[in-house]
């Protein structure tokens, strides 16, 4: 258990909703929820959700911590906004489940082998290191996500549509060097390093 | 009285002219419907028709006229235009009951023109028939307005009724006003922005009605007995301690609200014996006595931290013993009552509402919702399993979402009971089973009435009415029920209640004082009466009058109360030896029609088939069909009937012996959720009619030839299908036999 | 009609050698035809898109937003910003209202940003393309210019996800919205009616972390395509356009489908219309030819 996460436990007990009002993204919407299942029933992956969002809602409310953030429920939001859309409630529900996918993440509580959990993650590394995301290292490091031999595998069977990039130059092998970014990459760096500060301090800083 | 002169109004208009032989309907009305006179005019409904049709009124005896015959379009067309007072006036329906319905094609146009020909036999037959309708002179007009009940319903009642300048009366059983409302700690918001419990407001309304000259309240006190008709009943106060005064009254406005159920018969909610375990009524008891500060538990005075409110205790329910209903607010009680806690105990006070199916209607209720979520509530879709006693309550769960049995820890549990109507008996109740232990229910107004004590119910105990079309209408007239005691409702739909029914007492003391008719037949003057010497003293029209409008004298005889009778002619309809009649409305004045439409013989090959439809829907189906062009056989003939209840059996009888070859009966929905505008007008009619396939054999006719349908006003297609399938029978088993 | 200026926001996979670089040309031809002029935001950044959430908390991500706003506030003063891409145009709008309704979010933003040495006012609207075609320039402007009407191609309208939900073109609704299938009217095709997968998802960026779930959504999409006969889809969101395009191989492969099914932009069949080249419609992006429009820009 990570120290955060222990620290949030201890911090806020049995209250999972109250925490998650405090610290997931549009989290204070959980409790609008009127468990109607229109969420559930518009997900192009519904099938695939170990809980819909209409019961993470609940076991939200319910107090069941470790099973919402350990699931990988979360991690199948295509970002349709389809929920959103239909919600008769208005709850921002492709937000929440983004909020509550971050969240387990930050307190170490994510599934490790999720491959959109690792997606994700890889993608935000990109993007972050020079402000621009670089498609080709993107999909190289997707492609050996899963160790050197997996990716070799991964990689042959997208040699053909890497190919069929290539020659419509959709795909540049020059992004290998350096590729794009921005130009005023340390303002771009203290500006996200601040951002994230503020945002740690707003969920461990408001320990008592 | 002077003769009958009728007087034969033929309209050209509306393609009238284009489609039929005018000169031929004018010959016809002189000669066969032996009108002394027939006019034409282009378009009669003009002010210049109108006018005309006036002057051959005027003069007293001496008039020109004394019915009226107009054949034009339906009566339910141009109503305003051809109203003359109280002389009779007949409608010949050539429009919409001829042309409209008709191919305007040569080949037609000779059963056209002899469909609009009887048509105006019919209507001069039945204007000779009647005589003109005129109030009886029993009406008398009484404005005060008796409130039986003085909870939240009947305050409204009394309050709404004075403000129009009625004066009323109040009887409340108990020793103070307010009812149940006065109970509660604070009610459901009724207004925007629907986000917080509000003041009942019922102090306000009890000190200005007790603040009020016109309104008198009786406490502790009781009807003992109630006689009477509307515009003048009289009834008895009685007080617990005996004494008893008598006043009289115009109308009568019956608010004696409900009760709540009792869950000490569910033992899963370990309701008895437990102190903590209490219902939604007396969660507002305890509300009341925290006075502000944080709500304590009965048993040992300790604040409430955790609170379980548990819905749909013993209602929604297919149990013996449970209702099969459900109180309609239960939900929204809970919400509220949640919030007590979240103002009162803090917050933090965990709330918790175990509901199967929420219900929170409206717009306002949604919101009301919306705003306890906010406020924290938490809302657990669940089955309950037990409630466990001990110092701390256990309620054991399923959880629906999440599909696992679970239970939680509370120091309180609060029933969500439902609601059942302090009615008094049901005059109409099935006799008990020999083994059956019968609850002996109070009467609440003791009427002095042939058919039982109190208002007839419906379903469950609650008053019947009219639920589609006249709601506030109970099955005695000038009684009107409001509030609980009609459907469960909450206290904002019982004000509105309240107020309807105070306006429709209202309406009925004025009515009464007219000596017209209450819904539907609005302003109707007519008046059942008998003719003493053919009556046997059967007492069938004392038993199947819908509204207990006939009592009864010593000798068996009817005595009609006329301002309690709705004039749908059911009795009439059950009388064997005809000798009941309105004015305007007897055996005669259908009887006369139906024997002056021509009937070919056999070998005209022209059946006759007599469809007797309701007034209230079918007619207007069939005029609306007409509207459609929908084509309807040219051999039926439509006479309008107040109500199926109404249907001489000799009607149906005499058209067999007179040649026709098929009856068709249409009158409204008759089962528990019926549409009959009289209630019971249309199930009386069929289970008279139920015997009719005997009579017809006897005769060597085929019981097929009489059928009896139940249509609604929105059978547009369905009702000349109706007909239409009889004139396919008709072809098939062939012609009556009975043609002269 | 007065030459319009945005604020543009071209997006990481318009750039130069990505994956959508082909969308950003033809936009280019429609918007010169069009006499639209796009004012690049100098410098701006990824926004994150719609899976940043693993790695990025909200407000790091509004910060990317943030930053793109308030750099066009900044250098293209006034200017309404346009977005080619669903995603793009998805985050930089939704953060903007999240901070307009979130006053403390908005301050900490602005802290973050004044590291940058920026700040945002937060007052500029965030259009799409499709928005600024539709509502500011309409039907009628945009098929004026047409000079060689795509007659007899059959096509159908893949609205997708993110240019329709939840923000969507005004008057059109979230499950069938028609502007797709009016705008390939207005350039003289035939939409496909009813097209029965107008609003599915791809899958998006799960099509790279969830390919066999993605595969089987994007198989749906073509497949009702072609039982609504058409030649190929017309859609407006890059990610759409290749999840849709690329894989069709693949889907053949594993399902034995024959899908050879040409995923085009709006704007390619619009320069084309307009009578441009077939490279500078950029054609010469597909990876599965669109046959027909290279004809008639032959021609």
């Amino acid at each position: 258990m990570t120290e955060l996460n222990a620290a949030m436990v201890e911090r806020y007990r049995s209250n999972f909703l109250k925490e998650v009002e405090a610290n997931v993204e549009e989290g204070e919407w959980v409790k609008m929820c009127m468990q109607c299942g229109v969420c559930a029933g518009s997900c192009p992956l519904g099938n695939a959700w170990e809980h819909t969002p209409q019961k993470i809602f609940m076991m939200v409310r319910a107090g069941e911590r470790e099973a919402v953030l350990n699931s990988d429920a979360m991690w199948m939001c295509t970002s349709c906004y389809n929920c959103i859309a239909r919600c008769p409630r208005g709850l921002p529900i492709t937000h929440i489940m983004h909020g509550l996918a971050h969240y387990a993440k930050r307190m170490g509580l994510a599934p490790k082998e999720q491959p959109t959990a690792k997606f994700a993650q890889l993608f935000w590394d990109n993007l972050v290191k020079k402000g621009r995301v670089n498609e080709l290292k993107l999909g190289i490091s997707l492609y050996f996500m899963n160790g050197f031999s997996e990716g070799i595998k991964t990689s042959l069977k997208m040699k053909d549509i890497g190919l069929g990039m290539l020659k419509t130059k959709r795909m540049s092998p020059m992004e290998m060097l350096g590729g794009h970014g921005v130009k005023d990459s340390a303002g771009f760096q203290k500006m996200l390093k601040k951002a994230q500060e503020l945002e740690d301090k707003r969920i461990s800083g408001s320990t008592d | 009285m002077a003769d009958i002169k009728i007087g034969a109004y033929i309209c050209k208009g509306c393609g009238l002219q284009d489609r039929l032989d005018i000169s031929q309907l004018e010959m016809t009305a002189t000669r066969d419907g032996k009108a002394v006179f027939a006019k034409t005019h282009d378009m009669l409904c003009s002010q210049e028709g109108v006018d005309m049709i006036k002057a051959d009124l005027q003069g007293g005896d001496d008039a020109a006229a004394n019915r009226v015959m107009i054949a034009a379009c339906s009566r339910r067309a141009k109503v305003e235009a051809f109203a003359f007072g109280n002389t009779p006036t007949i409608r010949a329906n050539l429009r919409e009951g001829v042309i409209w319905v008709r191919p305007d094609e040569d080949e037609h146009k000779e059963t056209t023109q002899e469909m609009a020909d009887d048509y105006i036999r019919m209507g001069c037959a039945e204007a000779k028939a009647q005589e003109p309708a005129e109030a009886s002179a029993e009406q008398q007009l009484d404005k005060h307005i008796l409130v039986v009940g003085g909870g939240y319903t009947g305050l409204t009642a009394a309050i709404e009724a004075e403000a129009a300048g009625y004066p009323v009366t109040i009887v409340e059983k108990a020793a103070q006003l307010g009812g149940m409302t006065a109970q509660l700690y604070k009610k459901i918001p009724s207004c925007s922005p629907y986000a917080d419990p509000q003041d009942t407001g019922i102090d306000a309304m009890i000190k200005s009605v007790e603040d009020n000259a016109n309104i008198t309240v009786h406490l502790n006190s009781t009807l003992t007995r109630t006689s009477g008709a509307p515009g003048r009943f009289a009834a008895d106060i009685s007080t617990e301690s005996g004494s008893t005064t008598t006043e009289n009254f115009g109308a009568i406005v019956q608010a004696s609200g409900q009760k709540l159920y009792d869950p000490s018969g569910l033992s899963q909610y370990a309701y008895s014996g437990n102190a903590d375990v209490i219902t939604n009524l007396e969660m507002e008891a305890l509300a009341k006595a925290a006075d502000g500060g944080p709500i304590k538990r009965p048993s040992d005075g300790k604040e409430v931290k955790s609170v379980a409110f548990v819905q749909n205790v013993g209602q929604c329910s297919d149990e013996e013993d449970q209702l099969s209903y459900h109180s309609g607010w239960g939900d929204v009680v809970a919400i509220k009552q949640a919030m007590y806690f979240k103002d009162l105990n803090g917050s933090d006070c965990d709330t918790t509402i175990m509901f199967d199916n929420l219900r929170t209607p409206g717009a306002g209720g949604e919101d009301f919702y919306r705003s306890g979520q906010r406020k924290g509530i938490t809302f657990t879709k669940a089955d309950i399993t037990e409630v466990i006693a001990g110092n701390e309550l256990e309620v054991k769960f399923k959880d629906q979402i999440l599909d696992n049995d679970t239970s939680m820890q509370c120091d309180l549990v609060v029933l969500d009971v439902g609601t059942l109507p302090n009615s008094g008996p049901d005059p109409y109740a099935p006799a008990a089973e020999e083994d059956e232990v019968v609850v002996n229910v109070d009467s609440i107004l003791n009427l002095d009435y042939r058919q039982g004590t109190d208002l007839p119910h419906l379903k469950h105990g609650f008053t019947d009415s009219h639920f589609i079309c006249f709601p506030y209408e109970t099955r005695r007239t000038g009684i009107y029920a409001a509030g609980p005691v009609r459907r469960p409702m909450d206290l904002a739909q019982a004000r509105d209640d309240a107020a309807g029914a105070a306006m429709k007492a209202i309406q009925e003391a004025e009515n009464a004082g007219k000596g017209m008719a209450a819904h539907p037949r609005v302003g109707d003057l007519s008046f059942p009466s008998f003719r003493k010497e053919g009556c046997t003293q059967c007492k069938r029209c004392t038993v199947e009058c819908p509204f207990g409008a006939i009592n009864e004298d010593e000798e068996g005889y009817p005595v009609y109360n006329e301002s309690r009778c709705r004039r749908c002619g059911t009795c009439m309809g059950a009388c064997p030896v005809r000798v009941i009649s309105f004015k305007n409305y007897s055996v005669e004045t259908v009887g006369q029609q139906i024997k002056n439409v021509d009937v070919p013989d056999e070998f005209d090959e022209k059946p006759r088939i007599l469809v007797l439809a309701c007034e209230n829907d079918a007619y207007p189906a069939l005029d609306m069909a007409a509207m459609n062009g929908t084509e309807i056989t040219p051999w039926a003939r439509v006479i309008p009937v107040r109500c199926l209840g109404s249907i001489s059996l000799s009607w149906v009888t005499d058209s067999m012996n007179n040649g026709y070859d098929g009856v068709v009966l249409m009158g409204c929905r008759r089962d528990d959720d019926y549409q009959c505008h009289f209630v019971k007008g249309s199930a009386m009619a069929a289970e008279r009619m139920s015997k009719v396939g005997d009579t017809l054999s006897t005769l060597n006719l085929e019981p097929e030839r009489v059928v009896i349908h139940e249509v609604a006003i929105t059978d547009i297609q369905r009702a000349p299908q109706l007909i239409n399938d009889m004139a396919e029978t008709v072809d098939k088993i062939g012609m009556s036999p009975f043609k002269f | 009609m007065a030459k319009k200026e945005y604020s543009f926001y071209p997006g990481c996979s318009s750039q130069k050698g990505a994956s959508s670089s082909n969308y950003l040309n033809s936009v280019n031809t429609m918007c010169e035809e069009l006499d639209i002029t796009l004012n690049h935001i100098p410098d701006w950044n990824c926004c994150s898109a719609s899976i940043g959430y693993a790695g990025g908390g909200e407000l790091p991500r509004l910060a990317l937003s943030a930053r793109n706003i308030a750099l066009s506030e900044e250098h293209n003063p006034g200017q309404e910003i346009v977005a080619t891409c669903a995603a793009c145009w998805l985050a930089t709008r939704e953060s903007s209202e999240r901070l307009n309704e979130d006053n403390s979010l908005m301050a900490e933003a602005n802290e973050a940003l004044a590291e940058a040495g920026l700040k945002l006012k937060n007052e500029t609207p965030i259009k799409h393309m499709v928005e600024v075609l539709i509502e500011d320039l309409g039907y009628e402007e945009i098929g004026s210019k047409v000079k060689k009407p795509l007659e007899g191609i059959k096509i159908a309208g893949y609205v997708g996800c993110q240019t329709n939900r939840p923000f969507g073109i005004a008057g059109e609704s979230f499950e069938n919205p028609k502007y797709l299938d009016k705008l390939v009217e207005t350039m003289g095709a035939d939409p496909v009616e009813n097209y029965d997968k107008k609003v599915q998802c791809c899958g998006g960026a799960l099509a790279f972390s969830e390919p066999d779930k993605s595969q089987n959504m994007i198989k749906g999409i073509i497949e009702a395509a072609y039982d609504g006969g058409a030649d190929m889809i017309v859609t407006p969101c890059p990610v759409c356009q290749m999840n849709v395009e690329v894989y069709q191989d693949q889907i053949n492969a594993t399902h034995g489908t024959k899908f050879k099914m040409p995923v085009v932009y709006y704007s390619t069949l619009m320069s084309v219309a307009y009578g441009r080249s077939a490279k500078d419609s950029a054609l010469d992006g597909q990876v599965i030819p669109a046959k027909q429009l290279q004809e008639i820009a032959d021609k």
